[in-house]
């Protein structure tokens, strides 16, 4: 089982939280201006990253808050944990 | 090569013999500098497709890359159920078009893969549970595929252990059946593939991993990088389960696919006391036996996609809490060893079996939580699918583009089973 560090909270197990996937995808401002091809990219297509991967988080059985996490996916180590709005920190390759 | 035939007579005459005089199942193939078409990944679905791109389309230069060894992904990982109770007309067609190829294999491959149509019996827990099984049923039998409703009593005639006492948080409220349902031996449908593949001249070329693919001026495949060297081939197939994303990034092709971890466990081997499969959407669990006699029990996916092959704990705990309830007398077995592997999952739970934008580049994905159960039919339309540089009828409405266009095989709520 994971430990999750919420940003509001600190460190706790996986159960208490709820997974959000990909992170940074950010609704388009103007949708009736979007064609089918970037429908489909906004609502299906996701990196899948292999590698470091910037993902959401919620802490459903904690606070509530969503929140930003940056974890290895070929390892499952955290790197970075950080609130929603804020940019993903700097990290080594 | 001559290749030598498995049969009763061969197997007493070996025997007698010491068991001296067996051959390799297949050969260590090298690469060589260019092939006709090659397949990436060699689970059950590549090397089925080798084979039947090698015997019913002609294309015998042809060859399957390995990154690890033969099988050692989710074809030897998972739980071997097969079954084709799906609600929509498209699946119903691609996984039975599967069970009907079982039926035969082994005597199609000369090696047995062990089919064992024991009957799938799937549990309802709740009204709703009731419903949505007695819909597929019907569904089902408009299709051609056997599934059946069973009261609780006939449930536990089907299945003696399952306990049918209305004490219990979940009690059992009925069951659909499909008696042509079952398990298969899933390393030998690997080995017997590739057995069957190289006998036709198939090079099977394990710890060679893809980095890189070529394309020509008009974007179409020309080479594939490998960790062992360049190949030049105008027709590649990627079958790479969970690491699909990987592969097809190469080329830059984007999928609707996300890689979860799904873990498995074993018990200790004891006596014959499991005479079917079982499985439960609505509380998780999934059993059957095996014939060397572990109790073999899938668990639920990880909530979090990763590449790690393994995962955390509680999700097996949580199966086995829903197992030790429906069979007490399982409570107080022994787990032998449990594992992970890397599913890709579409938001829709139905299969990618298509063309891709880049010309000369193929994908059989996105099998999520069940690819197994359809191994021989998924291989046998995807070879057809290159081969032919279009898509069988059976596997034609299941493309990258249904996203784009709605035409969405909605499983995830109407698959048999949880996600």
């Amino acid at each position: 089982m994971l430990l999750i560090v919420c940003p509001y909270c600190g460190k706790r197990p996986e159960i208490e939280f709820t997974y959000g996937g990909q992170a940074h995808l950010a609704r388009p401002m103007r949708p009736a201006e979007l064609d089918d091809q970037a429908w489909t990219d906004f609502l299906y297509m996701r990196t899948n990253t292999k590698g470091i991967y910037a993902e959401r988080w919620r802490h459903a059985r904690g606070c509530g808050r969503f929140f930003n996490a940056l974890r290895d996916t070929t390892t499952d180590h955290f790197l970075a944990f950080y609130k929603t709005g804020e940019r993903p920190p700097e990290h080594p390759k | 090569m001559s290749r030598q035939s498995f049969s009763a007579l061969a197997l007493i005459r070996r025997g007698l013999s010491g068991h001296l005089g067996w051959q390799n199942q297949w050969r260590k193939a090298e690469p060589k500098a260019a092939y006709d078409a090659v397949i990436v990944g060699g689970g059950g679905h590549g090397l089925g497709a080798a084979y039947y791109l090698a015997k019913e389309h002609g294309l015998t230069n042809i060859a399957v890359l390995e990154k690890g060894w033969i099988g050692g992904g989710n074809t030897g990982r998972n739980t071997t159920i097969i079954r084709s109770n799906y609600l929509f007309n498209e699946s119903a067609a691609l996984y039975d078009h599967s069970v009907k190829m079982w039926e035969t294999l082994s005597q199609e491959l000369n090696y047995n893969v062990m089919f064992s149509p024991r009957g799938v019996m799937m549990l309802a827990h709740t009204v709703h549970d009731i419903q949505v099984f007695k819909r597929h049923v019907h569904a089902n039998r408009c299709n051609g595929v056997d599934n059946e409703w069973l009261e609780p009593a006939q449930a536990k005639e089907f299945c003696p252990l399952l306990n049918i006492e209305d004490n219990i948080r979940y009690p059992v409220l009925g069951a659909a059946l499909q008696r042509r349902g079952g398990t298969a031996r899933h390393d030998a449908v690997a080995w017997g593939y590739a057995r069957a593949a190289d006998a036709l001249g198939v090079d099977i070329i394990e710890n060679c991993e893809v980095t890189g693919i070529k394309r020509d001026e008009g974007g179409a495949v020309r080479a594939l990088e490998t960790s062992r060297g360049s190949i030049r081939t105008r027709k590649v197939g990627v079958s790479a389960a969970g690491n699909t994303s990987v592969v097809l990034g190469l080329a830059g092709v984007r999928l609707p696919l996300e890689s979860y971890p799904l873990q498995a466990l074993v018990s200790e081997p004891v006596k014959p006391v499991f005479p079917c499969v079982v499985m439960s959407n609505t509380i998780h669990a999934y059993i059957s036996q095996s014939d060397k006699g572990e109790l073999v029990i899938g668990a639920g996916t990880d909530a979090y996609t990763s590449y790690t092959q393994r995962g955390a704990l509680h999700i097996n705990t949580h199966t086995l809490d829903a197992i030790c309830e429906l069979f007490p007398n399982f409570r107080r077995m022994r787990m032998l060893r449990n594992w992970g592997g890397i599913v890709d999952v579409t938001p829709d739970r139905s299969p990618i079996i298509a063309k891709t934008p880049v010309p000369g580049l193929y994908v059989n994905c996105g099998w999520g939580t069940g690819g197994f159960k359809a191994t021989p039919g998924s291989a046998h339309v995807f070879a057809w699918t290159i081969a032919r540089d279009e898509p069988h009828p059976i596997n034609a409405p299941f493309t990258i583009e249904r996203f784009r266009d709605g035409y969405l095989i909605d499983e995830a709520a109407a698959a048999a089973v949880a996600h």
